[in-house]
């Protein structure tokens, strides 16, 4: 009650210094902002400008970021330097059967933890959750050593099958925590209606679920498209090649030094990039909140 | 009756719809985690098999191995670099960002960006930046007068380096901090406000603790990832000065040397005692992290 009475006499300079200090801290705010800004892009930039110049533009000193003569016919060259096309098929097959894989295996798990009570299912869930935080490192000799007795190595198999078993937990988890967004009261109305539960899941769960499918879609696009430790180590034919590992074996090719021309490998790594960013461009919703979810609930 | 019958219904179907799950987990965790630890007892190298060594590689490793303990200590270093950096910028950013900035979802774009590039093609980028003659950095350093050092052609540079490629990728935790941030009622901040509470105390005393489960997880997954750096130092290594050159002996990580023993020397029972240490070192530092969070970790209801 007292403190109603003092209020008053400090309301106004609250306000002003709150103001002031507002203003300020949105100044700096926008100068740090747009400075980081310019900061981040500066690699990528610095990556295209030096994949159009010709080599004795790379290296000279100082170097400008206008290339003097503009070389688009690098990235040609460069794609057809190493087998870019064989490189991308591969890629291709791999992260195409493994999206599907993932889809398929992971919205029937996800459903099962979701919406079908049984004796067990918190401990596995619990155990599910647990193989997130299992380092690949344990497991990936014994399954060299399993995949080689199978004669898997050197096929797509390795990098394929798991993806077919629900092996990635966190597309489970988050398929999960969205299935548990939809109302009962709609299954119910299916089961009513003589509907078994794959139907339900297909009819009624997975048409209310397409922005956590896309964002599944989304994520284990990136993770395979951009997987270098499972390639390098189950693809040693150089046919197999993904264009991850490619683009690495092609940095050792093209010499080193002074005569290393980085307008080719520049060229070649934009070009691996891109599928990425274009995608990120089209859906960065759901990479936006599939990274938050991992954050928020787990 | 009829009950107990849709509940057991409900239970096969289930095991049914999991079953790929419990399949999986089987074949590629638990059997593999059973196998690998197995072969940690033995000195198995693919092409002949193993002896049954006991605990013999984990005392190697531990006790007569110097690439252990320098592989480890390379590992640590950088850990202990790049997760507070991270986590200060992630954190730093994200709070500027949301204070309603315009513009704010293309500056998050852009910061989130490079967190989603192919690890070998940003890294063969990052070797072309640092270049000490060509490179855009050393360049930029010029023009503020400064003579660049070599970086990762540089014994006492190329760990720095590898710290300031992996801050590039600072934005898979600013979005965590951001949703977190959004989270927070503005209701507190306002109360806060009444009471007179400045800038710094409204992040210690409201930010921080309604953000600190999601400043929990970043560091966490942070410390996880740091331990497990791989592609990015293969691919430096490779591209740098040459095999045996200073970057190569410096960016030594773990999990390389890891990689190494496994893979290219086929030492499997070796390699799968080191993923052994480093997956209980991982546990070790988790369960740190949580006793040592149970102080500072604040979770509201």
């Amino acid at each position: 009650m007292n403190r109603a009475h003092v209020r008053p006499a400090t309301a106004v300079p609250i306000r002003r210094t709150v103001r002031v200090d507002a203003i300020l801290s949105r100044a700096t705010g926008y100068l740090v902002v747009l400075a980081l800004a310019a900061l981040m892009l500066m690699p990528l930039s610095w990556m295209v400008s030096t994949s159009l110049k010709e080599l004795h533009d790379v290296y000279t000193y100082p170097p400008s970021w206008i290339p003097k003569t503009v070389v688009w016919s690098n990235y040609p060259t460069a794609l057809t330097t190493f087998p870019f096309l064989k490189y991308l098929g591969n890629t291709l097959i791999i992260t195409a059967t493994t999206v599907i894989g993932t889809l398929v295996s992971s919205c029937l798990v996800a459903y099962g933890f979701a919406r079908l009570p049984a004796p067990g299912r918190g401990f596995l869930f619990i155990l599910l959750l647990s193989t997130m935080m299992l380092p690949g490192q344990v497991t990936i000799i014994p399954l060299f050593i399993l995949y080689t007795k199978l004669g898997w190595v050197n096929t797509y198999l390795p990098l394929i099958v798991p993806s077919w078993f629900a092996a990635g937990a966190f597309y489970v988890f988050l398929l999960r925590q969205f299935f548990l967004t939809i109302p009962n009261e709609l299954s119910d109305a299916a089961r009513v209606d003589g509907a078994g539960e794959l139907v339900i899941l297909t009819r009624v769960i997975l048409p209310l679920s397409r922005p956590a499918l896309l964002t599944v879609i989304v994520f284990s696009f990136m993770q395979h498209w951009n997987d270098f430790w499972g390639p390098l180590i189950f693809l040693q034919k150089e046919d197999t090649y993904t264009l991850s590992l490619g683009l690495a074996m092609f940095l050792t090719s093209i010499g080193s030094g002074m005569g290393r021309q980085w307008n080719l490998m520049m060229a070649a790594s934009f070009v691996v990039m891109v599928p990425i960013i274009a995608l990120f461009f089209f859906a960065q919703r759901y990479f936006i909140e599939g990274i938050a979810l991992t954050g928020l609930k787990g | 009756m009829k009950r107990g019958g849709l509940a057991r219904r409900q239970a096969i179907l289930f095991y049914a719809f999991v079953s790929p799950w419990i399949i999986g987990f089987l074949a590629f965790y638990i059997g593999p985690m059973i196998a690998s630890f197995y072969l940690s007892l033995t000195s198995y190298e693919i092409i002949q098999p193993g002896e049954w060594v006991g605990l013999g590689n984990y005392g190697l490793l531990l006790t007569g191995d110097s690439l252990f303990w320098h592989s480890m200590s390379i590992t640590a270093v950088y850990s202990a670099l790049r997760i507070p950096l991270g986590l200060l910028i992630a954190l730093g950013i994200a709070l500027l960002l949301n204070q309603q900035l315009r513009g704010m979802s293309i500056y998050r774009t852009i910061y989130f960006l490079p967190t989603l590039l192919p690890a070998v093609a940003s890294s063969i980028l990052w070797v072309w930046v640092f270049e000490p003659n060509y490179g855009v950095l050393n360049n930029g350093l010029a023009l503020v007068g400064v003579q660049g050092p070599r970086w990762l052609g540089d014994v006492d540079w190329a760990l720095y380096a590898m710290v300031i490629m992996s801050l590039w990728g600072f934005g898979g935790a600013m979005i965590i901090f951001l949703a977190g941030l959004q989270g927070v009622p503005r209701t507190l901040y306002e109360a806060a406000m009444i009471d007179g509470a400045n800038r710094w105390a409204r992040f210690w005393n409201v930010t921080f603790p309604m953000i600190s489960p999601v400043f929990f997880f970043n560091l966490v997954l942070g410390t996880i990832g740091a331990m497990q750096v791989f592609g990015e130092a293969y691919v430096v290594g490779m591209a740098g000065p040459g095999p045996g050159g200073p970057a190569n002996a410096t960016l030594f990580y773990y999990v390389l040397y890891l990689y190494t023993t496994a893979f290219t020397y086929l030492r499997m029972g070796y390699g799968a005692a080191m993923a052994w240490v480093l997956f209980l070192l991982i546990l070790l530092l988790t369960g740190l992290n949580f006793v040592v969070g149970r102080r500072w970790v604040y979770y509201a209801g």
